[in-house]
């Protein structure tokens, strides 16, 4: 029982980790930029398709990692000079409308490239084996993906709170104007956290690829995901991203993994192996409802 | 008065052209083409597609039309394609269909339709039983079978703590009921993870925590190719003994190579199956594909084979849908699997085979046959079917 219980903390915390590397991003184009980008989850799948298409060519998941992050920022970068950056004035909805345009358009262009088939994207073999962990055998590359994801966490807090970027960014989240008239170059800071939320996006990809399949429409789930970690965090917020994250990572884990075992207490094994999944699935929804009744601006609202 | 004149002209031609020869039969196929759930979609379409190749391009003498539609692995999408095919297109027959969700949610426009749906794989539950209807034949397999056979051959070898494993979806709900009717005792872990969830962390946590004996999985597609390299990446006890469905255990899960090694596999076909046509079929699939087929398409094969006899017993006629249905149900073919026959519901009486992955004398790895498990073997559905 220990084990399993070190096991599903360890899960956890991967998938919480990989959902803060998503979810800041697109917490900071939001809370800097005013402006909800759901194409977020697009980048995701093009570093991914980016990552397998170059690890495919050259036989190296690691050349594709290093290849595909300044693609896709590269990808971005663009995207936000020829489309993005004429929404920012409009309102909220025709933004939603536009990056959900931009979703489908996405998927049908990895489509079009690479076909209806998912493309094959290995672990990389020196981390294609578990190593043991106080006595349990677990993933090495479950295990890299969380050194990395902490790692980036790490760097984008020193990023956030020792730089004048970083310093840039908090004033931004919390009064724009303000930042522009202090002589701040809003263009360039909106461009520089648009294509770094992109790149987080795009890591998260790479690294999740191997673990599921890279595949056209990859990152539709996990931009509601993303989402939910967001309004959980509190919008605008990395601190609240990550703690949202690691919510969401351990309510959808142990929700799947024990609720069944609990139900069982209580119903017979056969309603308890159809209901168990469905309501486990529906935790981390329950969960966001639960905060957003209490806590209506999330946890750690960056606008106070 | 002009108008019901020419309603009526319309009308007597309609039914006149019931009495000839269909001068093309139509058949729409629709199945999943696209996403990690495809390749067998894409097996049972080159499995009929080499059917029709080697009929002439003809079913029952007939020239034959196949129009093929991705369901993109969704239940609405593959409504609208279905609706499609039938409204526009006018097909004669539906085939196709992998995941029993999709065929579930087609079925029901089909049938009232009059269109004689013939599963090249899906074979669920619902429709065999107080649901069966005319217009559905099976030429796979009742989707309990496989699963019961592999009951069989866990309750056979005796092993105490056994798990299982299968997504919460109409066949997995099957494959849970038709193991467990054939191991006669209950497994100490069922699991039930989303249909289409490819990341199984969670799930191997749980069976690692179970120390279990053995285990049985049924997960399609991608699904299952995820779960076999994320379960030799958790490191898991390699004295556990796995088993899963045939039908997964071919081409795509064989990529796999060591890590599926040993995986014993239970169903209704396997390409080493000694008999004349099957050989053929192999050698001319590897031939046309360059990879051995796997089991959809032998299936699909089938299919293809069973409309072509059914088509050939009418004449052609296959706008008369009460003969085509009587011509279907006593089609006499050479099969893949030898002799078929169909039940009361019009799914398949067969054999139920043992087979296990190991090294061919290439290197690579194929399927053996090593046992029957199950002779003739009616699904236990059959009984409640009273066909009109």
């Amino acid at each position: 029982m220990g084990n399993l219980i070190f096991e599903q903390v360890l899960n956890s915390l991967q998938f919480g980790i990989m959902l803060f590397l998503i979810a800041s991003g697109l917490t900071l184009i939001f809370g800097v930029m005013n402006f909800i980008n759901l194409a977020h989850g697009s980048f995701f799948m093009i570093g991914a398709y980016l990552a397998a298409w170059i690890a495919g060519l050259s036989g190296s998941f690691w050349l594709g990692l290093l290849g595909a992050l300044p693609l896709t920022a590269l990808l971005g970068f663009l995207l936000e000079w020829l489309v993005l950056r004429r929404l920012y004035q409009k309102d909220h909805m025709v933004q939603v409308l536009a990056t959900f345009a931009l979703i489908l358009i996405c998927n049908d262009a990895v489509r079009m490239i690479w076909g209806p088939q998912p493309l094959p994207l290995n672990m990389p073999s020196a981390f294609s084996g578990p190593v043991l962990l106080f006595g349990l055998p677990y993933s090495s590359f479950r295990l890299l993906v969380m050194a990395l994801g902490i790692v980036v966490a790490l760097a984008l807090y020193f990023l956030i709170n020792r730089t004048r970027m970083g310093m840039w960014v908090r004033a931004g989240a919390n009064n724009l104007e303000m930042v522009g008239a202090m002589g701040i170059n809003i263009r360039l800071l909106f461009r520089l956290v648009f294509s770094l939320g992109l790149m987080l996006a795009a890591l998260a990809g790479i690294m999740l690829g191997p673990m599921v399949a890279v595949q056209a429409g990859m990152g539709d789930d996990v931009l509601i995901l993303a989402f939910v970690v967001v309004v959980i965090g509190g919008i605008g917020s990395v601190p609240g991203a990550a703690v949202g994250a690691l919510v969401v990572g351990v309510v959808d884990t142990l929700g799947r993994g024990l609720l069944p075992t609990l139900l069982s207490l209580f119903l017979s094994a056969d309603a308890a192996a159809s209901v168990g999944p469905a309501i486990g699935s529906m935790m981390i929804y329950l969960v966001m409802i639960a905060v957003l009744f209490w806590r209506p601006s999330g946890l750690f609202p960056a606008r106070s | 008065m002009n108008r019901i004149v020419t309603m009526a002209v319309a009308a007597l031609f309609a039914s006149a052209s019931t009495t000839y020869a269909a001068e093309v039969v139509k058949v729409g196929f629709l199945t999943t083409l696209s996403g990690p759930a495809s390749a067998p979609g894409v097996d049972e379409r080159d499995g009929f597609t080499l059917a029709l190749k080697t009929l002439g391009g003809k079913l029952g003498g007939v020239a034959a039309e196949l129009i093929v539609v991705d369901d993109q692995f969704s239940p609405d999408a593959a409504k609208q394609g279905a609706d499609r095919l039938i409204k526009r297109d006018k097909v004669d027959i539906l085939s196709g269909f992998v995941y029993s969700n999709i065929l579930l949610a087609v079925a029901p426009a089909a049938f009232a339709s009059k269109t004689v749906v013939i599963s090249a794989n899906a074979g669920p539950a619902q429709l065999a039983g107080a649901g069966c209807s005319s217009y559905f034949f099976s030429a796979s397999y009742q989707n309990d079978a496989a699963h019961e056979a592999a009951g069989k051959l866990m309750a056979d070898k005796g092993y105490q703590r056994v798990a299982m494993i299968a997504p919460n979806y109409p066949a997995g709900k099957d494959a849970a009921g038709g193991f467990k009717r054939f191991l006669k005792k209950e497994p100490v872990l069922e699991l039930f993870p989303k249909l289409g969830q490819l990341d199984f962390a969670t799930e191997i946590a749980q069976l690692r925590a179970a120390n279990i004996d053995a285990l049985y999985f049924f997960l399609p597609g991608g699904m299952g190719v995820n779960f076999v390299k994320q379960y030799a990446a958790a490191g898991m006890d390699a004295k556990i003994v796995r088993v899963m469905p045939a039908y997964d255990a071919d081409q795509q899960m064989l990529s796999n190579g060591d890590l599926i090694a040993g995986v014993a596999n239970t169903g209704e076909w396997s390409s080493d199956l000694p008999n004349a046509e099957n050989r053929a079929f192999v050698t001319a699939f590897v031939k046309e594909y360059g990879h051995q087929p796997s089991m959809f398409a032998a299936q699909a094969y089938d299919a293809a084979m069973l409309i072509n006899a059914a088509v050939k017993a009418v004449g052609g006629k296959v706008d008369n849908r009460e003969a085509l249905i009587a011509a279907l149900k006593a089609a006499k073919f050479n099969s893949l699997r030898g002799n078929f026959k169909f039940a009361a519901n019009h799914f398949p009486i067969q054999n139920q085979y043992a087979r296990v992955v190991s090294k061919g004398a290439d290197g690579k790895y194929v399927n053996h046959m090593t046992a029957t498990l199950l002779s003739d073997h009616v699904d236990v559905y059959a009984d409640q079917c009273k066909m009109p």
